[in-house]
């Protein structure tokens, strides 16, 4: 960084990338200007007096530690660092070096920022670790901040969920005083927090004209009542993201009803804590009457389900628009899937099993008529059906991420055709997604006649178990 | 009986291959009136002494592409050049000149296997392999053979490095130029009675040591990769009638040089922080679960029995490989790193640039891999070989679980754990993590992470891979770290994943800066669901 020759102190040179023009009108406002010393003197002493709705222009492009910098320059230069408007937005990053390879917001700036700014923050979020401690600091910090006025706030684990480590009183009367000293909350991310029945009704008693997103998946403390609750009193709602448990028919009924404004955007876990976990069913009139109060509206279902778990899904119509299966999901329900989505618009399936579904895929391509995005991981199908699907689909699929080992070749295709046939089917160049082999020349070729086993002499090494394998 | 044996034995396993390559070597040289000459020492030492000894007027050796060889290579260069001995370098460990791969895609190394493969399409034939050294070949040349040449220049013996020899059984990887041409003549044999060259379906058997594999042979430069290349064209073309053979047919060797490619010019290719090409991810220091992995005590007997192969014999399946990474960096959030070392240190085949590059693949740091696919620890293993025969033959203790439980025995019945002589959480460990839950988090912190890129905003796990992954194009959309535009910070974000324009609270700016440019997506921001 240059160095200023003359103005008020030695430190840090000015930032690079101002625009031409400024120093136009810093020349001639400078020549203006009654206080005379050094204004006909080298340009390079204008830098100190450029107006400071100028400096906050040009100090918003610069990243907090530069700018910090540049705040050593002089007094005018900090007068503009501490303006408010440099204040709105702040991501707190609370790492501890034991747990973590990120670096942390220094200890003093944050002190700073509570001393000076808190009541300038609006749009507040506070990246954790794994650590517990990370977590009890950014709870500590929330609980400064009564003179913050917050319109967003996002409490974000970068690993291990640690807000559900800290002691839950601690946690809810740090998110309390946001609740009340805000008034204005719009945004609220607290998804893997202890946030309760309580708290949500102190959030809905101060928020509820501001409330548009909330996102709190997987909080376990949380009961249905307590989300109907924010349903029932904050109509803005826009986004909306919450674990199965919580979701009911008078939530859905809530959500659609007259005074509530049209929903976005609804995401839902349905997580299986223990195999063979009972899920409830939703009617399909609540989901009817979501979907006519605001037909525009994106349903996202993630699934981590045990295979059998399935059955109270799909059996009727579900406007899902995006679907994730994270585990292995069964060909019978991935059937139902098409039989029941007609808003699908992405599938992404993680594993599936060796049996083809190829049916399963048509069926799809036939009635999700908005599906413009495939994902699929560990299944199977063959280069036959596949080609069928992607040509019913057509030019409308702009995500195909399709695993090469999905595809098994058969009679009309093989690998190295079937990228050909697809791509011209989709109208641009595809390939499948590939893993990296890792080891060169290690597999096992599938061989019609069986070729002569040959005892390896580390099959009877130490240690070399004999049962099964040959 | 199937104790972990300690790391030194793979060490030792290690060192012995290499020993073996080495007479190998030697006493193929014999055959020709010649010899190997194993000097000991610093090259930066010995070349200039042996240069005035031995009246050097020329030095040979094989390219070497990795950035440390590279700079290896550039001290012995100066070294030769200042003492007048001409330099002849040749590329040999890949396939192609890597420089000219680079070249041909503007200077930079491509950033995805599609990519890559396009730029092999349009090179240039790959070069023959040298021909074997015959006595032709040799034909006057003389090597100045000392009678005490087995005192200052042999290879040197398992002893003479410091292990322990008593009881030693036969090599699992016998080392050496021979071994390596017998087993690739075994494997294209093999390969000759399949008449369509398909695509290998995974069984219990492939996860053992093939008496064909040839990754050991490849990493220590006892097998050509071209000799490889060209042999497996002739079959083709012998088995499929002179027709040319397809890209897809070099896979596996094309991966290797993929990897080689995007390593060389890249010394930090193997970390994270100062990576260009790496996104940088928060992961977990965890000793604790680390430690547990590395030694297959994660209860999950799949990875266990694995991480156990691997320990015992230096080797595991690609697929097994897979399981274990994804096993690590997704459901343990463990940095690659940490994986990448463990490999490094038990794999007898790792090489610098394939295991890193493989790491980062494994672990969606690198290489606009979509993220949505995670193996599963019990259900991969369970389709791959039903029966859980590989569990029992590496993990003796759950030997009497039934097929129905042996990939998950924490949910076997009390009465069948009893009859397995094994309890859960006694004799063999409980699962060190909760699946579901593991993979729930993960997809939060992964689509956390890509999020920063603008083809991946949006509802959608699938992301666009940009149409030109090395394009410097500035979209301006990536960074939502910095407050842009006028007036700062904007007014109420319905993005529908809810991005903060939040300020950084630190220096991370600037990693995310190299971030950007490696990682530039396309113009057009991902937003295709309505």
């Amino acid at each position: 960084m240059k160095r200023i020759k003359g103005g008020e102190e030695d430190g840090h040179g000015p930032p690079s990338g101002s625009p031409p023009e400024a120093c136009k009108k810093v020349r001639t406002q400078a020549s203006e200007e009654s206080e005379a010393a050094g204004a006909s003197d080298a340009p390079v002493s204008d830098w100190a007096r450029l107006p400071q709705e100028l400096l906050l222009h040009i100090f918003q492009y610069l990243p907090l530690l530069d700018r910090a910098y540049a705040s050593q320059v002089g007094r005018r230069w900090n007068q503009t660092f501490h303006m408010p408007e440099l204040w709105r937005c702040f991501e707190f990053e609370l790492n501890q070096p034991a747990s973590s390879y990120l670096k942390a917001t220094h200890p003093d700036l944050i002190k700073q920022i509570i001393k000076r700014h808190s009541n300038h923050l609006q749009y507040v979020s506070f990246k954790v670790d794994s650590s517990t401690e990370s977590a009890e600091a950014a709870c500590d910090i929330l609980s400064q901040l009564v003179n913050c006025s917050l319109k967003t706030l996002g409490l974000i684990s970068t690993a291990r969920p640690s807000f559900m480590e800290v002691p839950k009183s601690h946690f809810i009367s740090a998110l309390t005083v946001v609740f009340v000293n805000s008034k204005s909350l719009s945004s609220l991310k607290i998804d893997d927090t202890p946030v309760d029945d309580p708290s949500l009704k102190v959030l809905v008693a101060n928020n509820s004209d501001t409330l548009k997103l909330l996102k709190m998946s997987s909080c376990p403390h949380v009961s249905p009542a307590g989300i109907l609750c924010v349903a029932d009193q904050c109509h803005g709602l826009r986004e909306l993201a919450l674990n199965y448990h919580l979701l009911s028919d008078e939530l859905l009924l809530a959500l659609s009803s007259e005074k509530h404004v049209h929903l976005e955007h609804l995401r839902i876990d349905v997580v299986s804590e223990n195999p063979g976990q009972h899920f409830h069913t939703i009617k399909r009139s609540s989901w009817d009457a979501m979907v006519r109060h605001s037909p525009k509206f994106n349903l996202v279902m993630y699934f981590f389900l045990y295979e059998d778990e399935f059955g109270p899904f799909f059996n009727e119509e579900v406007p899902v628009t995006h679907l994730y299966f994270g585990r292995s999901v069964s060909k019978e329900v991935l059937g139902r899937v098409g039989l029941h989505c007609p808003r699908l618009v992405e599938l992404v399936v993680c594993a599936n099993g060796l049996r083809p579904l190829d049916e399963e895929l048509i069926r799809i391509a036939k009635h999700c008529t908005q599906l413009s995005a495939i994902g699929l991981g560990e299944c199977e199908v063959s280069c036959s059906a596949f080609v069928e699907f992607v040509k019913m689909c057509g030019r409308r699929l702009s995500q195909l991420s399709i695993m090469e080992e999905v595809l098994i070749p058969d009679n009309k295709y093989s690998l190295d055709e079937i990228h050909w046939e697809v791509s011209k089917h989709l109208g641009r160049v595809w390939f499948p997604d590939m893993m990296p082999t890792w080891v060169p020349f290690c597999d096992q070729w599938r061989s019609s006649i069986p070729w002569k086993k040959q005892a390896a002499p580390w099959l009877h090494q130490k240690g070399a178990c004999t049962s099964g394998l040959t | 009986e199937c104790s972990s044996p300690p790391a030194d034995a793979l060490m030792q396993e290690l060192c012995r291959f290499l020993l073996q390559c080495l007479e190998d070597l030697d006493a193929s040289l014999r055959k020709l009136n010649s010899r190997l000459f194993v000097i000991r020492g610093q090259p930066t030492d010995v070349f200039p002494r042996i240069f005035k000894e031995w009246q050097t007027t020329c030095l040979s050796y094989e390219y070497d592409s990795e950035p440390f060889g590279k700079e290896r290579d550039a001290a012995i260069q100066k070294l030769a050049s200042e003492a007048g001995v001409e330099v002849m370098v040749r590329t040999a460990h890949t396939l192609y000149n890597l420089d000219r791969i680079i070249e041909l895609n503007v200077g930079q190394s491509p950033l995805t296997y599609k990519r890559f493969q396009a730029l092999v399409n349009r090179m240039d034939a790959v070069e023959l392999p040298a021909e074997t050294i015959t006595a032709e070949v040799v034909q006057k040349c003389a090597t100045p053979l000392s009678e005490d040449h087995d005192d200052k220049f042999a290879v040197p013996s398992l002893e003479e490095l410091g292990f322990e020899t008593e009881g030693l059984t036969t090599a699992v990887w016998p080392g050496g130029e021979t071994e390596a041409l017998m087993r690739l003549e075994r494997h294209l044999e093999r390969k000759a009675w399949v008449a369509n060259f398909e695509r290998p379906r995974m069984n219990a058997n492939s996860l053992l040591a093939s008496p064909t594999g040839l990754s050991p042979y490849l990493r220590f430069g006892c097998l050509s990769c071209r000799l490889f290349y060209f042999k497996l064209t002739d079959l083709y073309r012998k088995v499929k009638k002179n027709s040319t053979p397809p890209l897809s047919l070099y896979g596996q060797l094309l991966w290797r040089e993929f990897f080689y490619t995007t390593a060389t010019n890249n010394p930090c290719f193997d970390k994270m922080e100062g990576n260009p090409i790496c996104v940088q991810i928060p992961w977990d220091q965890n000793p604790e679960a680390l430690a547990k992995w590395a030694e297959g005590q994660t209860g999950f007997p799949w990875i266990d029995a694995i991480m156990t192969q691997l320990r015992q014999e230096g080797w595991i399946h690609h697929l097994a490989r897979h399981a274990v990474a994804c096993f690590l960096t997704r459901d343990l959030w463990v940095s690659w790193e940490e994986g990448m070392k463990v490999f490094e240190e038990l794999l007898i085949d790792a090489d610098w640039s394939v295991n890193a590059g493989s790491w980062m693949w494994l672990s969606c740091s690198s290489f606009f891999q979509q993220f949505f696919h995670c193996y599963c620890p019990v259900g991969f293993g369970r389709r791959t070989d039903p029966n859980g025969d590989f569990i029992r033959r590496y993990l003796p203790v759950l030997r009497g679980f039934p097929a129905k439980y042996i990939y998950d025995p924490w949910n076997a019945p009390e009465e069948v754990q009893k009859a397995a002589k094994c309890i859960v959480g006694v004799h063999y460990p409980r699962p060190m993590v909760n699946h579901a839950e593991s993979s729930r988090v993960n997809i939060e912190r992964m689509k956390q992470i890509y999020q920063q890129f603008s083809s991946y905003r949006g509802l959608g796990l699938l992301a666009a891979v940009p149409a030109n992954p090395n394009s410097v194009a500035n979209d301006g959309v990536l960074n939502s770290g910095t407050s842009r535009g006028p007036g700062g910070s904007s007014e109420g974000l319905f993005t529908y994943t809810a991005s903060f324009p939040t300020e950084k609270g630190n220096s991370t700016q600037k990693r995310r800066r190299e971030e950007d440019i490696s990682l530039r997506s396309s113009t057009k921001s991902w937003r295709q669901s309505n």
